[in-house]
């Protein structure tokens, strides 16, 4: 006997039900599943595009909108240089047809490295309950190009606003069935506050996080 | 982790006497209490998301392991290995063999309360491989050579001098002493061993059956970091944090962060689901996840059940009396406060922890603050009565309570043994009507004085009390 069927086992023996699970119990939990009830949600009485901006700023990230997506390689450039940031980043293969350098930015297509100080990426879908971006790992939106430069700038479509972590799951499901090998819900900054509970930004992941929204 | 809950009272004692352990509990206080009562004011139907957590907790125990099953076929069909561990030297022997197999010798772990119960990290450093924690308290601890004292807070009972201290020591910098330099300090002896680690471990807040994903919730991005950039990536978790669906997490993620840091989302929620597919640049090419017993079934089907619904939030040590007395370190192994007062009897043995479910004055602090509604006392009081059925309290102890209990079975009796004591007491009190020591009751008295009851007991009031309302007609 494994230590697999031995745990499995226990776990039915401490319940009180027999060795094998009876045609109910499995319906039970295959429906419960099969639903995907969503729980209860707060009030959700706001503007979308008005919450998400409010959330983002509360989490120490910053924000702009543009037009059109063409114009966010200059909103880049002009947010890199007002920080006094290098005009040089690393960036999603899904964004690297825009034009970055007519605005005067060296952006490099491919895997992120540990001393890329920028990093430019998409968004999936963003939350505006919490303010939250919602990135899926892939061939063209590699997880570690938001993560290990100290500066992350995320474009995104105001279409893809939705209210909740709910609605979110909901979109995944619809367009991709299931999720890809790595979801990250990013919400601001990396920080820390281990020492004497003291907010500190810029743990391990980037220190600044500057959202882009295209109108 | 050794247990040395038999211990509490001593070092309870030293740690009562401590400046700098008190001035950093107080601390504590401020920012995860005020913080908590911020965040869940944003709710406005706070008390139904708290009963549907709670319910999502418990239909996942109710149907343990056809959500376990679901979940390991879900996993499974998506290139990850599920491994299966009975007890903690069995987590240690798996990890070993998972390391030993891709030929492994870098380890980066991020926070896991699971491996500190394995004590996966000498384990893994006795096979010869080198393991560094990331989370930024963990690392200290792991420099400093000390166990955490907080399940969200490993660190905080440390002051910022200490940290100095330490990190001049064991990095060989100029002392720095602002929080933000010593932090930007770590990042940087860190990243290379993110980027040099051949292996991520960490633990997983939760399991989601319908897809086969592991979940961990971090701020600092270090959990990120171990899922994403080492070749092999290795989750470990207890069994009981299996829940169903996506929609499931997103009622979770509302309560945990609030109660566990007063945040109303954590930084990152990170969803792993299976290895790295084709084209991918990068994530890790081996994914594994070791599901841990470890005492765990010994709870299912009694009447400590619901405490397997935890989701480790850390929100009853926050709010409880006896943990911002005294910190985490005198409960004697992982877990601190309420919950541990119940886990570490459970899952370490009750013979080896009989002080802690008495390290509590019953307030229900915990169990109201609790985001799924575990009756922390009310489990307290059931391990009370579970040591005094297996005769694991002192002599004296056990026979007051025998004795107690047979008077109290007797109404005639104790009505006439309570008149008499409190005869006894008031005389004892005297003009003052305080009593400042006891027989059999020194340890009660030693802080405090007792107020001598004043002439009648509850009983006699009470009934007194009864008659005159029936004669003045107002029971019928």
């Amino acid at each position: 006997m494994s230590a697999r069927d031995r745990i499995l086992g226990r776990i039915r023996a401490a319940q009180g039900k027999a060795p094998v699970a009876s045609p109910q119990e499995r319906a039970v939990v295959a429906s419960y599943i099969g639903a995907r009830a969503p729980g209860p949600c707060p009030s959700l009485d706001w503007d979308p595009a008005v919450r998400f901006r409010e959330r983002v700023l509360a989490l120490s990230s910053t924000y702009e909108d543009v037009g059109a997506i063409e114009d966010a390689p200059r909103a880049v450039a002009h947010y890199l240089r007002g920080q006094a940031l290098p005009l040089t980043a690393v960036c999603w293969p899904e964004l690297s047809s825009l034009p970055w350098q007519e605005a005067g930015l060296v952006v490099e297509t491919r895997a992120a490295r540990g001393d890329d100080l920028v990093g430019i990426t998409g968004a999936y879908c963003a939350i505006a309950e919490t303010g939250t971006l919602m990135l899926l790992s892939g061939p063209h939106t590699p997880a570690a190009a938001s993560l290990l430069p100290e500066t992350h700038i995320a474009i995104m479509r105001a279409d893809r606003l939705v209210g909740t972590m709910e609605d979110a799951w909901r979109l995944l499901r619809a367009e991709s069935g299931a999720p890809p090998r790595a979801v990250n819900f990013v919400s601001g900054p990396s920080r820390t506050a281990d020492i004497e509970q003291t907010l500190t930004l810029g743990a391990h992941g980037p220190y600044r996080v500057h959202v882009v929204l295209v109108r | 982790m050794q247990v040395t809950s038999s211990q509490f009272k001593q070092t309870a004692r030293v740690k009562l006497t401590d400046p700098r352990l008190q001035a950093a509990l107080r601390k504590l206080q401020g920012n995860f209490v005020k913080g908590r009562a911020d965040r869940i004011a944003e709710l406005d139907n706070f008390e139904d998301i708290r009963d549907a957590a709670a319910a999502v907790r418990d239909r996942a125990l109710a149907h343990l392991d056809r959500y376990l099953e679901e979940f390991e076929n879900n996993a499974t069909a998506r290139g990850a290995m599920v491994h299966w561990a009975e007890t903690a030297a069995d987590v240690n022997r798996i990890v070993c063999e998972i390391a030993a197999r891709h030929g492994v010798r870098r380890i980066a772990k991020s926070k896991s309360m699971v491996t500190e119960e394995c004590g996966l990290n000498d384990a893994l450093e006795a096979a010869g491989y080198e393991v560094v924690e990331t989370d930024l308290g963990e690392y200290i601890l792991q420099l400093a050579r000390e166990h955490p004292s907080h399940i969200v807070a490993p660190v905080v009972h440390k002051s910022r001098d200490e940290v100095s201290d330490l990190f001049a020591a064991k990095h060989g910098q100029p002392r720095k002493s602002d929080i933000a330099e010593l932090t930007r300090e770590a990042r940087l002896m860190l990243r290379p061993r993110f980027l040099a680690a051949d292996m991520g471990v960490t633990g997983a807040n939760f399991l989601i059956a319908e897809t086969g994903s592991t979940l961990i919730v971090t701020n600092e991005g270090n959990g990120r970091m171990v899922t994403t950039l080492p070749r092999v990536h290795v989750a470990i978790t207890g069994i009981e944090k299996v829940v169903p669906t996506l929609e499931d997490i997103a009622t979770l993620m509302r309560l945990l962060p609030r109660h566990g840091t007063g945040q109303s989302v954590t930084n990152y929620i990170s969803v792993t689901t299976g290895a790295r597919g084709r084209d991918e640049t990068d994530g890790p090419e081996h994914f594994h996840i070791v599901l841990v017993d470890a005492g765990r079934t010994g709870l299912l089907g009694t009447d400590l059940q619901p405490m397997l619904r935890c989701i480790r939030c850390g929100a009853c040590m926050n709010h409880c009396p006896v943990y911002q007395s005294i910190g985490g370190h005198a409960y004697g192994w992982v877990y601190p406060g309420p919950m541990g007062s119940v886990l570490t009897p459970s899952y370490a043995g009750l013979e080896n922890a009989l002080d802690l479910p008495h390290a509590a004055t019953l307030c229900n602090q915990c169990g109201v603050v609790c985001p799924v509604k575990i009756p922390l006392p009310e489990l307290l009081r059931k391990l009370r009565e579970q040591q005094f059925e297996r005769r694991l309290r002192p002599a004296a102890e056990r026979m007051g309570l025998a004795l107690w209990g047979r008077i109290a079975q007797r109404p005639a009796l104790y009505a006439f043994a309570a008149r008499i004591a409190a005869k006894i007491l008031a005389w004892i009190g005297g003009r003052e009507k305080l009593v400042h020591s006891l027989p059999f009751a020194g340890g009660w008295t030693g802080g405090r004085d007792l107020p001598a009851p004043e002439g009648r007991t509850f009983r006699d009031l009470y009934a007194r009390r009864g008659a005159t309302r029936e004669e003045s007609g107002e029971i019928k």
